[in-house]
Protein backbone atom coordinates (compact mmCIF):
# COMPACT_ATOMS: atom_id res chain seq x y z
CA UNK A 1 0.00 0.00 0.00
CA UNK A 2 1.58 3.24 -1.11
CA UNK A 3 -0.23 6.09 0.64
CA UNK A 4 -1.98 5.80 3.98
CA UNK A 5 -4.68 8.46 3.88
CA UNK A 6 -8.37 7.78 4.46
CA UNK A 7 -8.59 5.43 1.52
CA UNK A 8 -5.21 3.71 1.81
CA UNK A 9 -5.55 3.10 5.54
CA UNK A 10 -9.10 1.72 5.26
CA UNK A 11 -8.10 -0.63 2.44
CA UNK A 12 -5.05 -1.74 4.45
CA UNK A 13 -7.15 -2.52 7.52
CA UNK A 14 -9.72 -4.49 5.53
CA UNK A 15 -7.10 -6.52 3.69
CA UNK A 16 -5.19 -7.22 6.90
CA UNK A 17 -8.45 -8.36 8.55
CA UNK A 18 -8.98 -10.65 5.57
CA UNK A 19 -5.63 -12.28 6.25
CA UNK A 20 -3.31 -10.46 3.81
CA UNK A 21 0.24 -9.54 4.76
CA UNK A 22 0.13 -5.77 4.31
CA UNK A 23 3.10 -3.40 4.03
CA UNK A 24 2.20 0.31 4.12
CA UNK A 25 4.27 3.31 2.98
CA UNK A 26 3.46 6.91 3.84
CA UNK A 27 5.48 10.11 3.91
CA UNK A 28 3.98 11.10 7.21
CA UNK A 29 4.72 9.13 10.36
CA UNK A 30 1.39 10.26 11.85
CA UNK A 31 -0.44 8.28 9.17
CA UNK A 32 0.34 5.17 11.23
CA UNK A 33 -2.33 6.46 13.66
CA UNK A 34 -4.97 5.78 11.00
CA UNK A 35 -4.12 2.08 11.22
CA UNK A 36 -4.85 1.94 14.95
CA UNK A 37 -2.72 0.91 17.93
CA UNK A 38 -2.87 -2.78 17.20
CA UNK A 39 -1.71 -2.65 13.56
CA UNK A 40 0.08 -5.92 12.88
CA UNK A 41 1.29 -5.20 9.35
CA UNK A 42 4.42 -3.32 8.28
CA UNK A 43 4.66 0.45 8.17
CA UNK A 44 7.45 2.39 6.43
CA UNK A 45 7.95 6.16 6.52
CA UNK A 46 9.17 7.77 3.31
CA UNK A 47 8.26 8.93 -0.17
CA UNK A 48 6.45 6.43 -2.36
CA UNK A 49 8.72 7.23 -5.32
CA UNK A 50 11.81 6.14 -3.35
CA UNK A 51 12.73 2.93 -5.16
CA UNK A 52 14.94 1.73 -2.32
CA UNK A 53 12.05 2.17 0.09
CA UNK A 54 9.70 0.28 -2.22
CA UNK A 55 12.20 -2.61 -2.14
CA UNK A 56 12.51 -2.43 1.65
CA UNK A 57 8.73 -2.52 1.91
CA UNK A 58 8.77 -5.73 -0.12
CA UNK A 59 7.55 -4.71 -3.57
CA UNK A 60 9.60 -7.46 -5.20
CA UNK A 61 7.49 -10.13 -3.52
CA UNK A 62 4.15 -8.31 -3.62
CA UNK A 63 1.10 -9.99 -5.14
CA UNK A 64 -0.64 -6.63 -5.41
CA UNK A 65 0.28 -2.95 -5.12
CA UNK A 66 -2.31 -0.27 -4.39
CA UNK A 67 -1.22 3.35 -4.94
CA UNK A 68 -3.31 6.06 -3.27
CA UNK A 69 -1.02 8.96 -2.35
CA UNK A 70 -2.50 12.45 -2.56
CA UNK A 71 -0.72 13.17 -5.84
CA UNK A 72 -2.22 11.87 -9.09
CA UNK A 73 1.07 12.11 -10.93
CA UNK A 74 3.01 10.36 -8.17
CA UNK A 75 0.44 7.56 -8.30
CA UNK A 76 0.77 7.32 -12.07
CA UNK A 77 4.55 6.99 -12.05
CA UNK A 78 4.72 4.70 -8.99
CA UNK A 79 2.07 2.43 -10.52
CA UNK A 80 4.04 2.16 -13.75
CA UNK A 81 7.24 1.42 -11.82
CA UNK A 82 5.50 -1.37 -9.85
CA UNK A 83 4.09 -2.86 -13.03
CA UNK A 84 6.88 -2.47 -15.56
CA UNK A 85 9.99 -2.65 -13.41
CA UNK A 86 8.99 -4.91 -10.54
CA UNK A 87 6.53 -6.97 -12.57
CA UNK A 88 3.79 -6.87 -9.94
CA UNK A 89 0.80 -8.57 -11.56
CA UNK A 90 -1.94 -6.60 -9.88
CA UNK A 91 -1.31 -2.84 -9.64
CA UNK A 92 -4.25 -0.58 -8.82
CA UNK A 93 -3.81 3.18 -8.97
CA UNK A 94 -6.08 5.93 -7.76
CA UNK A 95 -6.29 8.94 -10.08
CA UNK A 96 -8.64 11.76 -9.10
CA UNK A 97 -8.57 13.58 -12.45
CA UNK A 98 -10.96 11.77 -14.83
CA UNK A 99 -9.05 12.94 -17.93
CA UNK A 100 -5.74 11.49 -16.78
CA UNK A 101 -7.56 8.41 -15.43
CA UNK A 102 -9.03 7.73 -18.89
CA UNK A 103 -5.69 8.15 -20.61
CA UNK A 104 -3.67 5.94 -18.29
CA UNK A 105 -6.38 3.24 -18.46
CA UNK A 106 -5.55 3.02 -22.15
CA UNK A 107 -1.88 2.62 -21.22
CA UNK A 108 -2.52 -0.61 -19.32
CA UNK A 109 -2.86 0.72 -15.77
CA UNK A 110 -5.66 -0.55 -13.56
CA UNK A 111 -7.18 2.79 -12.54
CA UNK A 112 -9.78 3.72 -9.94
CA UNK A 113 -11.21 7.23 -10.38
CA UNK A 114 -13.38 8.23 -7.41
CA UNK A 115 -14.24 11.55 -9.10
CA UNK A 116 -15.75 9.73 -12.07
CA UNK A 117 -17.66 7.42 -9.71
CA UNK A 118 -19.02 10.46 -7.83
CA UNK A 119 -20.03 12.14 -11.10
CA UNK A 120 -21.93 9.05 -12.20
CA UNK A 121 -23.58 8.49 -8.81
CA UNK A 122 -24.66 12.12 -8.49
CA UNK A 123 -25.96 12.34 -12.03
CA UNK A 124 -27.91 9.11 -11.58
CA UNK A 125 -29.31 10.36 -8.27
CA UNK A 126 -30.51 13.61 -9.83
CA UNK A 127 -31.97 11.81 -12.84
CA UNK A 128 -33.94 9.62 -10.38
CA UNK A 129 -35.41 12.75 -8.77
CA UNK A 130 -36.22 14.06 -12.25
CA UNK A 131 -38.08 10.81 -12.91
CA UNK A 132 -40.10 11.16 -9.69
CA UNK A 133 -41.01 14.77 -10.55
CA UNK A 134 -42.26 13.91 -14.01
CA UNK B 1 9.59 26.33 -34.21
CA UNK B 2 6.68 26.09 -31.81
CA UNK B 3 7.66 25.09 -28.28
CA UNK B 4 5.57 24.43 -25.23
CA UNK B 5 7.34 24.90 -21.90
CA UNK B 6 5.81 23.54 -18.69
CA UNK B 7 7.09 25.27 -15.57
CA UNK B 8 7.89 28.98 -15.30
CA UNK B 9 10.65 28.89 -12.70
CA UNK B 10 14.18 30.13 -13.39
CA UNK B 11 14.82 27.42 -15.96
CA UNK B 12 11.52 27.63 -17.82
CA UNK B 13 11.25 31.42 -17.90
CA UNK B 14 14.80 31.88 -19.14
CA UNK B 15 14.32 29.23 -21.80
CA UNK B 16 11.19 31.09 -22.92
CA UNK B 17 13.07 34.41 -23.06
CA UNK B 18 15.95 32.95 -25.05
CA UNK B 19 13.68 31.12 -27.49
CA UNK B 20 11.50 34.18 -28.04
CA UNK B 21 14.62 36.26 -28.65
CA UNK B 22 15.59 33.75 -31.35
CA UNK B 23 12.23 34.26 -33.03
CA UNK B 24 10.51 31.05 -31.97
CA UNK B 25 6.90 30.72 -30.93
CA UNK B 26 6.58 29.79 -27.26
CA UNK B 27 3.81 29.05 -24.80
CA UNK B 28 4.89 28.87 -21.17
CA UNK B 29 2.62 27.20 -18.59
CA UNK B 30 2.87 28.24 -14.94
CA UNK B 31 0.64 27.12 -12.11
CA UNK B 32 1.54 29.35 -9.14
CA UNK B 33 -0.64 32.51 -9.19
CA UNK B 34 2.06 34.92 -7.99
CA UNK B 35 4.71 33.63 -10.32
CA UNK B 36 2.21 33.64 -13.17
CA UNK B 37 1.36 37.32 -12.52
CA UNK B 38 5.07 38.25 -12.71
CA UNK B 39 5.55 36.31 -15.92
CA UNK B 40 2.37 37.65 -17.48
CA UNK B 41 3.51 41.22 -16.91
CA UNK B 42 6.59 40.41 -18.96
CA UNK B 43 5.49 37.79 -21.49
CA UNK B 44 1.77 38.68 -21.83
CA UNK B 45 -0.23 36.15 -23.84
CA UNK B 46 2.75 33.85 -24.20
CA UNK B 47 2.27 32.55 -20.69
CA UNK B 48 -0.75 30.54 -19.59
CA UNK B 49 -1.85 29.84 -16.06
CA UNK B 50 -2.64 26.27 -15.12
CA UNK B 51 -1.48 22.78 -14.19
CA UNK B 52 0.39 21.43 -17.20
CA UNK B 53 -0.51 17.85 -16.25
CA UNK B 54 -4.20 18.62 -16.91
CA UNK B 55 -5.24 17.73 -20.43
CA UNK B 56 -7.47 20.78 -20.90
CA UNK B 57 -4.61 23.09 -19.91
CA UNK B 58 -2.27 21.41 -22.39
CA UNK B 59 -4.96 21.70 -25.05
CA UNK B 60 -5.51 25.40 -24.35
CA UNK B 61 -1.77 25.83 -24.72
CA UNK B 62 -1.99 24.33 -28.20
CA UNK B 63 -0.65 20.81 -27.67
CA UNK B 64 -2.97 19.46 -30.39
CA UNK B 65 -1.11 21.33 -33.14
CA UNK B 66 1.26 19.66 -31.93
CA UNK B 67 4.34 21.65 -30.81
CA UNK B 68 7.73 20.72 -32.29
CA UNK B 69 9.13 20.35 -28.79
CA UNK B 70 7.61 20.05 -25.32
CA UNK B 71 9.95 20.99 -22.48
CA UNK B 72 8.94 19.81 -18.98
CA UNK B 73 10.93 21.76 -16.41
CA UNK B 74 8.68 21.98 -13.36
CA UNK B 75 10.14 21.34 -9.92
CA UNK B 76 8.32 18.00 -9.62
CA UNK B 77 9.73 14.96 -11.39
CA UNK B 78 6.43 13.08 -11.41
CA UNK B 79 4.81 16.06 -13.15
CA UNK B 80 7.60 16.28 -15.73
CA UNK B 81 7.22 12.57 -16.47
CA UNK B 82 3.44 12.74 -16.87
CA UNK B 83 3.66 15.88 -19.06
CA UNK B 84 6.10 14.11 -21.39
CA UNK B 85 4.05 10.89 -21.47
CA UNK B 86 0.89 12.82 -22.34
CA UNK B 87 2.70 14.94 -24.95
CA UNK B 88 4.29 11.96 -26.65
CA UNK B 89 1.71 9.21 -26.30
CA UNK B 90 -1.55 11.12 -26.38
CA UNK B 91 -0.75 14.12 -28.59
CA UNK B 92 1.99 12.75 -30.83
CA UNK B 93 4.67 15.29 -29.89
CA UNK B 94 7.91 14.03 -31.41
CA UNK B 95 10.43 15.64 -29.11
CA UNK B 96 10.16 16.00 -25.36
CA UNK B 97 12.87 17.23 -23.02
CA UNK B 98 12.53 16.70 -19.28
CA UNK B 99 14.27 18.06 -16.24
CA UNK B 100 15.24 15.63 -13.49
CA UNK B 101 15.16 17.44 -10.15
CA UNK B 102 16.10 14.52 -7.92
CA UNK B 103 18.63 12.19 -9.59
CA UNK B 104 17.20 9.29 -7.58
CA UNK B 105 14.15 9.56 -9.84
CA UNK B 106 16.18 9.00 -13.03
CA UNK B 107 15.11 5.31 -13.18
CA UNK B 108 11.48 6.46 -13.62
CA UNK B 109 12.41 8.57 -16.64
CA UNK B 110 14.49 5.73 -18.10
CA UNK B 111 11.83 3.08 -17.47
CA UNK B 112 9.16 5.15 -19.21
CA UNK B 113 11.41 6.14 -22.08
CA UNK B 114 11.38 9.85 -21.22
CA UNK B 115 14.50 11.04 -22.99
CA UNK B 116 16.50 13.20 -23.23
CA UNK B 117 16.64 14.31 -19.61
CA UNK B 118 18.66 17.07 -18.00
CA UNK B 119 19.81 16.88 -14.40
CA UNK B 120 21.89 19.58 -12.73
CA UNK B 121 23.31 17.06 -10.25
CA UNK B 122 24.33 14.60 -12.96
CA UNK B 123 25.90 17.39 -15.05
CA UNK B 124 27.92 18.69 -12.13
CA UNK B 125 28.98 15.16 -11.18
CA UNK B 126 30.17 14.67 -14.75
CA UNK B 127 32.29 17.81 -14.48
CA UNK B 128 33.70 16.73 -11.12
CA UNK B 129 34.55 13.28 -12.41
CA UNK B 130 36.30 14.93 -15.31
CA UNK B 131 38.43 16.90 -12.84
CA UNK B 132 39.08 13.87 -10.65
CA UNK B 133 40.32 11.11 -12.91
CA UNK B 134 40.83 8.72 -9.96
CA UNK B 135 37.27 7.61 -10.63
CA UNK B 136 38.84 5.47 -13.33
CA UNK B 137 36.05 5.75 -15.84
CA UNK B 138 34.35 8.96 -16.92
CA UNK B 139 31.07 9.12 -18.79
CA UNK B 140 31.50 11.62 -21.60
CA UNK B 141 28.37 11.17 -23.64
CA UNK B 142 25.25 9.05 -23.53
CA UNK B 143 23.50 8.22 -26.77
CA UNK B 144 20.35 6.78 -25.25
CA UNK B 145 18.42 6.22 -28.47
CA UNK B 146 21.35 4.40 -30.02
CA UNK B 147 22.01 2.54 -26.75
CA UNK B 148 25.66 3.54 -26.78
CA UNK B 149 27.89 5.66 -24.63
CA UNK B 150 31.32 7.17 -24.89
CA UNK B 151 33.63 6.94 -21.88
CA UNK B 152 37.14 8.03 -21.04
CA UNK B 153 39.55 5.85 -19.08
CA UNK B 154 42.93 6.88 -17.76
CA UNK B 155 45.67 4.26 -18.09
CA UNK B 156 47.28 3.97 -14.70
CA UNK B 157 51.05 3.18 -14.41
CA UNK B 158 50.07 -0.04 -12.57
CA UNK B 159 47.33 -0.98 -15.00
CA UNK B 160 47.63 -4.46 -16.49
CA UNK B 161 46.99 -3.06 -19.97
CA UNK B 162 49.93 -0.59 -19.90
CA UNK B 163 52.51 -1.51 -22.51
CA UNK B 164 50.13 -3.80 -24.41
CA UNK B 165 48.86 -3.04 -27.88
CA UNK B 166 45.17 -2.43 -28.30
CA UNK B 167 44.60 -5.67 -30.17
CA UNK B 168 46.15 -7.65 -27.29
CA UNK B 169 43.76 -6.18 -24.76
CA UNK B 170 40.62 -8.31 -24.53
CA UNK B 171 38.02 -5.58 -24.78
CA UNK B 172 34.47 -6.62 -23.89
CA UNK B 173 32.18 -7.42 -26.80
CA UNK B 174 30.30 -4.39 -28.02
CA UNK B 175 33.06 -1.93 -27.11
CA UNK B 176 35.70 -0.26 -29.23
CA UNK B 177 38.57 2.14 -28.64
CA UNK B 178 37.93 5.25 -30.73
CA UNK B 179 40.80 7.47 -29.69
CA UNK B 180 43.87 7.66 -27.47
CA UNK B 181 44.69 11.06 -26.02
CA UNK B 182 48.43 11.24 -25.32
CA UNK B 183 50.14 14.42 -24.16
CA UNK B 184 47.03 16.40 -25.02
CA UNK B 185 46.91 15.11 -28.57
CA UNK B 186 44.10 12.84 -29.74
CA UNK B 187 45.09 10.01 -32.06
CA UNK B 188 42.90 7.67 -34.06
CA UNK B 189 44.67 4.41 -33.20
CA UNK B 190 44.93 1.12 -35.06
CA UNK B 191 45.23 -2.21 -33.26
CA UNK B 192 49.00 -2.02 -33.07
CA UNK B 193 49.16 1.15 -30.99
CA UNK B 194 50.53 0.47 -27.53
CA UNK B 195 48.80 1.81 -24.45
CA UNK B 196 51.04 3.86 -22.20
CA UNK B 197 50.58 5.02 -18.63
CA UNK B 198 48.92 8.44 -18.64
CA UNK B 199 47.00 7.78 -21.85
CA UNK B 200 43.34 8.71 -21.90
CA UNK B 201 41.44 6.03 -23.77
CA UNK B 202 38.16 7.09 -25.38
CA UNK B 203 35.92 4.11 -25.95
CA UNK B 204 32.42 3.58 -27.24
CA UNK B 205 30.37 0.82 -25.64
CA UNK B 206 26.94 -0.43 -24.74
CA UNK B 207 25.69 0.89 -21.41
CA UNK B 208 26.13 -1.74 -18.72
CA UNK B 209 29.53 -2.89 -20.03
CA UNK B 210 31.43 -0.26 -18.03
CA UNK B 211 32.49 -2.69 -15.34
CA UNK B 212 33.87 -5.18 -17.86
CA UNK B 213 35.79 -2.41 -19.60
CA UNK B 214 37.03 -1.07 -16.30
CA UNK B 215 38.31 -4.53 -15.36
CA UNK B 216 40.32 -4.76 -18.57
CA UNK B 217 41.77 -1.25 -18.64
CA UNK B 218 41.92 -0.13 -15.01
CA UNK B 219 42.77 -3.43 -13.30
CA UNK B 220 46.22 -3.38 -11.82
CA UNK B 221 48.84 -5.86 -12.91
Amino acid sequence: MVGCGRVGSAVSLQLRAAGWDVSVIDENEDALGRLGDDWTGEFHVGHGMDIQLLRTAGIEDADAVVVTTDGDNSNIVIGQMAQKNFGVRSVIVRILDPARADFFKTRGLDVVCPTQSAIETLTTAVRAVEGALA
Amino acid sequence: MYLLIAGGGKVGSNLARALLRDGHEVTLIEQRPQRFAQLEAELEHQVLRGDATELFVLERAGIKRPPDVVVAVTGDDEDNIVICQLARDRYGVETTIARVNDPRNQPYFDLLGITPTVSATASIMGLIEHEVPEHGLIHLLELRKENLEIVEILVDPDAACAGKSIRDVALPEGSRVISIVRNGKAEAPDGSMQLEPGDSVLAILEPGKEDELRKVLVRQS
